[in-house]
């Protein structure tokens, strides 16, 4: 490492978090045993943006990604979302753990979707759909159904609510997996590079949803490889390696004029 | 313009053409040598069964439904149904305990398999029998205080009927929450993941999104569990539960026809077997939902098919490409 660390006007300074962003993650830390994954990370998602996540494997964002919702937990710093501190309750100078299901209630505003889709192999599309409003939410049966149609619709796959995710392509399952994320009514969503499994000529039909989705004012975290879904909708673009931000800012600096020989070096790996 | 439109329709059938392969099947000599050898050793064995003087068929006949025998059947058939739905339930709790990640109910529940998978099942059968030689009271009360709320005999609560389904209920638990426990780990992580995006708590994503999925690895190998529990309940006789294969033996050790009322048991064990297997299919086509792309047909609705095939409809009219005016 040859640049200067500090500086840098790219670089995020950790104790400036915007207090009023819906997402704030201030100064998270965690390891897998020996192994730090997240070092010190700082990062705020105001409402209404879309954040991409760019690195090499291994650099951690996915992990940042899972602690967002709790499907991690963290060994130091905070992470609030609309709020809400994630994952424990603050009582008087001391953190509690939160029980099951409070740590499910606050999941349930935070949409994921993941790069294998997951979606549930025994339950058609539309039953995919419904499952959490009904179950969870405990929306009525009808309104729901109602719901995961139009959802289906606006995925472009009003015509499969019977099938099972068996009988669908990758893109069609991906989509389905965004439409049961939606219906929970999230506040946010994150996206686990979801067009990474997917088959080239299927990875548009999924940008595509996303596009409209940040169009339409969702607050987005996505992880992905695709530089061309950043530079048109991203409104910040992080480039994480080895757990920590290296540059964060709006995709005309942080992608077309890279200050760090690590992000340049990225670039042109993926480009 | 008289000529036709296009000459195609002119020539030859529809789907064929001059190049169609008309070969002469290869002979199969060893088909019909290997099938000529089969069929001459089955008919040696049916002749000499059924002209043996020493097998008595009318006895056969006579004690198939014998009400003492029908009595062993209905005994055994609660046997079997009790001690599986009771296993079962068990089962999932000793699964449970095993994938827990408290370490005391994990080593316990190891215990438990290796201790009735260790030990074979005619032995632990005897065991429950003798029960009383262990304990010559049962007391339900306060362990370690000697608060006691209600105490009895032993001999008295653990009949031969109480202490054979203790016996198979308790090692089939063993077996059963192995192939639980395999269900469970075949269910992929991310299933998990997404219900818990979605806000479902761990109690509900067991039961709408791992269960169900774990039960499609889990019915097979249940279904031959619930076939040789059936079977095993005949391990009981050696403590004189009388269930079938017990009847047979007390008719037979008092008309001394052994063979006979051994193919009378048999029978009826091979008829019950087969009617367990009916509720496996189905119920291994309503957990593979999503598995495959189409469901293969019942075999009712093969059936109906095959019904409705046999009759080879019309003809379909022949394809009409040209148009041609008569007369023209």
């Amino acid at each position: 490492m040859t640049e200067p660390q500090q500086n840098n006007p790219a670089v995020i300074d950790p104790t400036v978090i915007d207090p009023n962003a819906l997402v704030q993650i201030r100064r998270v830390r965690k390891s897998f045993g020996a192994h730090q994954v997240l070092r010190d990370i700082s990062l705020s998602v105001p409402a209404g943006t879309v954040t991409v996540l760019l690195g090499p494997s291994g650099s951690g964002k996915s992990t940042l990604l899972r602690c967002v919702n709790h499907l991690e937990t963290i060994d130091g710093g905070r992470i609030i979302v609309d709020g809400d501190l994630i994952g424990y309750r603050q009582a008087g100078n001391k953190n509690h753990e939160m029980t099951p299901k409070q740590i499910a209630k606050q999941r349930a505003n935070i949409g994921m979707v993941f790069q294998k889709f997951n979606l549930f192999p025994h339950m058609t599309a539309l039953e995919n759909i419904m499952e959490a409003p009904v179950g969870v939410a405990k929306r009525s049966k009808s309104e729901s159904k109602q719901r995961a149609k139009d959802l289906l619709a606006r995925v472009g796959l009003a015509d499969f609510a019977g099938h099972y995710p068996a009988q669908l392509s990758g893109g069609q399952q991906q989509r389905v997996a965004i439409a049961r994320a939606l219906a929970m009514d999230p506040k946010l969503m994150l996206f686990d590079e979801p067009t990474s499994a997917l088959d080239p000529e299927l990875v548009g039909d999924v940008l595509d949803v996303m596009r409209e989705l940040a169009n339409e004012g969702m607050t987005m975290i996505v992880v992905t490889h695709e530089i061309g879904f950043a530079r048109g909708v991203a409104d910040q673009v992080v480039f994480m390696d080895g757990g920590v931000v290296v540059e964060a800012g709006p995709p005309s600096e942080v992608l077309d004029n890279p200050q760090r020989q690590r992000t340049r070096n990225f670039l042109d790996s993926v480009k | 313009m008289t000529a036709p439109l296009n000459g195609v329709a002119q020539g030859h059938p529809v789907g064929s053409t001059e190049d169609d392969i008309e070969a002469v099947p290869l002979r199969r000599p060893w088909r019909w040598i290997s099938a000529f050898i089969v069929l001459i050793l089955l008919a040696w064995f049916v002749v000499t069964i059924a002209t043996n003087p020493n097998l008595d068929f009318k006895t056969i006949g006579e004690f198939l439904f014998d009400p003492r025998i029908l009595s062993g059947v209905g005994l055994t058939l609660f046997i079997t149904v009790v001690s599986m739905v009771v296993s079962t339930l068990l089962a999932i709790v000793i699964a449970a305990m095993r994938l827990s990640s408290n370490p005391v109910l994990s080593s316990v529940s190891w215990f438990y398999v290796w201790a009735f998978r260790g030990t074979p099942q005619l032995v632990q059968i005897v065991l429950w029998g003798y029960l009383g030689l262990l304990f010559d009271k049962l007391r339900l009360g306060i362990p370690f205080t000697g608060i006691e709320f209600w105490s009895i005999d032993t001999n008295t609560l653990i009949t031969p009927l109480i202490a054979g389904l203790l016996a198979l209920t308790l090692n089939q638990a063993a077996y059963s929450s192995e192939i639980v426990r395999a269900g469970m780990v075949s269910v992929d992580e991310g299933q998990r993941e997404a219900a818990y995006s979605l806000g479902m708590s761990p109690v509900y994503t067991f039961r709408r999104v791992l269960l169900p999925q774990a039960m499609r690895v889990i019915i097979p190998p249940m279904g031959n569990e619930l076939i040789s529990m059936l079977k095993n309940t005949s391990l009981l006789s050696v403590i004189a539960v009388l269930e079938l294969y017990t009847q047979a033996s007390i008719i037979s050790s008092s008309n001394l026809k052994q063979v006979e009322l051994l193919i009378v048991v048999s029978a009826w064990y091979l008829f019950m077997t087969s009617l367990l297997s009916i509720p496996q299919y189905y119920l291994e086509r309503r957990f593979g939902r999503g598995t495959t792309r189409n469901l293969p047909p019942t075999p009712f609705q093969r059936l109906k098919a095959a019904v409705n095939n046999r009759k080879p409809g019309p003809e379909p009219a022949p394809a009409t490409t040209v148009t041609q005016v008569v007369g023209e």
